[in-house]
């Protein structure tokens, strides 16, 4: 069953830019557009894309902060901009950037104010206050004030405070930015955690592909307001023309680069040679044609990094996004 | 069928449920202050003396007269008291909200929507701090001393004239400030403005009406309704003739002057949560 549907949804913005001394100019700036999917409750889903491409517009329609100007959400089974206080009993948020928690007093407080304020049953508190220290290691910082914590300390208090009223679904914006490699694994452990103990439908955006390798079965690329890739992370490598890379290492030097039809040389050095070619092509008539023409010593295949698939992927997406801005001014 | 009789109507649970997350924000910040024990009472005396200057320049100006506008130095102490008293009041309860477009701007708004709780009692509890209470004791100190020194006949309707006084008082600048910080939604270095209105108003609630020209006078009664915070409701208490020239109800008419006010601040606070929301600056 879904539990986050978005329909079509799109959201403008005017923006104001200063035109020559005292004139203003206004446009409009489309953040999303025509943005539609589903989350089944209990998945984990990774939402990426390059700045500005409409991720943290999507959290905040998402949690009723802005409304839509176009299209249909529904999140739990509210409208997340008309029922905004009723849909906050349901959802956690972390903002990476920004903290919910109070700077001057213990951490404590902060959680004993959440429970006040979404009137947690004193049993419900304790079971989850409980299992949060035990598996974000809290108990030591509970009494240590908010200004004296690590990044890496507060960050785990701020997925504490969203987690303490048992939210059916939780977003977090760029949960592990500037933490170390300890503390984000933290973070990624207890995640997973809670999303296979409390079945918590879990939206996470980053810039960490690794939090996605780690943590999600799905992920969606948006690029430009739209949804540009919506599966599994290894579906990835398929689209947006990804290559492979063969690497070759021949008995002597060659002088000239390994020439056979369906890969080109990208790197030379010595006895050894890089080939790139398409991901969705097999390795094996490659390795063929060359060990016929060429004695072999050795031979690897690597598979194209993530990283490299992604920006591919958002430069693919210009092009496209542009000729949409293009289509809606003059269907304008 | 006693249960369905007696439930409340739905603004009453808002609103207790908006009073209640008040509470339980101001109540955090008394306690972050806490932390800072010595700074918060330098501020306080700080607060408490600052304002305090302001009587001694009246004062000094009584030095060299006995009436200032027809009004003696008691009477206009009463003026000074109670339009210092409302506005400590209000600056106390609300007056965290001039802080708002520094909110909007770094975003931090978007932390109080995602609570379940009403936005503007979480803004306006926003920073609360008890060493605003040091205008309010002040001014309390001056309005005793006044009222020691004029010694009315306090018949029960008087009585109740000076309550209704300090509550439409409170509930009039209070307006000022939520309006203003509405504003700061569309601008948000826009809290010049609403302080003109609230401090500025202040300033000129301490004097006597007959010193101000008349059209500023009529603009504070049928404009912006500040005269109805403390003017009006002298004249009867005190006993003084209209020097405004304005029908002789109003100087019971605060409570429909407040309800006004406060009306037109919700009005203008939601166009300014809205606009928020579809701008998302």
């Amino acid at each position: 069953m879904a539990i986050i549907e978005v329909e079509d949804v799109a959201r403008t913005f005017t923006v104001r830019r200063k035109v020559g001394r005292l004139k203003r100019e206004r446009s409009e700036v489309r953040a999303v557009d025509g943005l539609s999917f589903e989350v089944a409750a209990g998945e984990m889903v990774g939402y990426i894309g390059p700045n500005g491409a409409g991720k943290s517009t999507t959290i905040k329609m998402l949690t009723g902060i802005l409304v839509p100007s176009e299209g249909r959400l529904r999140v739990a089974g509210a409208d997340p901009s008309r029922e905004r206080v009723r849909l906050a009993r349901r959802i956690g948020v972390v903002f990476g950037q920004r903290t919910t928690l109070w700077w001057d007093l213990p951490l404590r407080d902060s959680y004993e104010l959440a429970r006040r304020i979404y009137r947690i049953e004193d049993a419900r508190y304790r079971r989850n206050l409980d299992r949060c220290i035990d598996l974000l290691e809290l108990g030591p910082l509970l009494d240590v004030p908010v200004r004296q914590l690590s990044l890496g300390q507060r960050m785990r208090g701020d997925i504490a405070a969203a987690l303490l009223h048992d939210p059916e679904v939780l977003y977090l914006d760029e949960p592990t930015i500037g933490l170390d490699v300890v503390s984000k694994n933290r973070v990624r452990e207890f995640l997973a955690e809670i999303n296979a103990e409390s079945g918590t439908t879990v939206l996470l955006t980053t810039h960490d592909l690794t939090d996605i390798e780690r943590l999600c079965s799905r992920v969606m690329v948006i690029d430009h307001g739209r949804v540009v890739y919506d599966g599994g992370l290894e579906g990835l490598h398929n689209v947006g023309g990804s290559e492979r890379t063969l690497v070759v290492d021949l008995a002597a030097p060659e002088p000239d680069p390994i020439s056979i039809p369906g890969a080109r040389v990208v790197r030379m050095e010595g006895p050894r040679q890089w080939l790139a070619f398409p991901a969705t092509d097999s390795a094996a008539p490659l390795v063929a044609a060359i060990a016929a023409r060429y004695p072999l010593v050795d031979l690897s295949v690597k598979e194209p990094a993530i990283e490299d698939v992604i920006a591919r992927m958002y430069g693919g997406g210009t092009t496209e996004g542009e000729r949409s801005l293009e289509g809606s001014v003059a269907g304008a | 069928m006693a249960e369905s009789l007696s439930v409340p109507p739905p603004w009453y649970g808002r609103t207790r449920e908006a009073l209640r997350a008040y509470r339980l924000v101001a109540g955090m910040w008394l306690r972050a202050s806490l932390a800072y024990r010595t700074s918060f009472w330098i501020t306080t005396v700080g607060n408490a003396v600052t304002s305090l200057l302001d009587f001694v320049v009246i004062a000094v100006m009584f030095q060299h007269t006995t009436t200032l506008g027809g009004w003696t130095l008691p009477q206009v102490a009463f003026l000074y008291g109670t339009s210092g008293l409302t506005l400590g009041l209000a600056d106390l309860l609300v007056g965290s909200l001039d802080q708002l477009g520094q909110r909007v701007r770094d975003g931090s708004v978007d932390t109080v929507l995602v609570r379940p709780a009403a936005a503007l009692a979480q803004l306006s509890a926003d920073r609360f701090a008890l060493r605003r209470a040091g205008r309010v004791v002040q001014n309390l100190l001056v309005l005793g001393w006044s009222l020691w020194e004029l010694q009315l006949d306090w018949t029960g309707p008087k009585l109740l004239v000076m309550a209704v006084l300090v509550v439409c008082g409170t509930v009039i600048f209070g307006s000022a400030f939520v309006a203003g910080a509405a504003f700061q939604f569309f601008a948000t270095d826009a809290a010049e403005v609403q302080n003109s209105v609230t401090y500025g108003g202040a300033t000129m609630l301490q004097y006597p009406p007959s010193v101000f020209a008349r059209d500023l006078v009529r603009g504070a009664v049928y404009g912006i309704p500040l005269a109805f915070v403390n003017w009006l409701p002298a004249l009867y208490l005190l006993g003084l003739p209209d020097p405004i020239g304005v029908p002789g109800w109003f100087r019971f008419a605060s409570p429909l002057a407040a309800l006004l006010c406060a009306a037109a601040a919700g009005l203008a606070w939601r166009a300014g949560i809205r606009s928020y929301r579809s701008t998302g600056s």
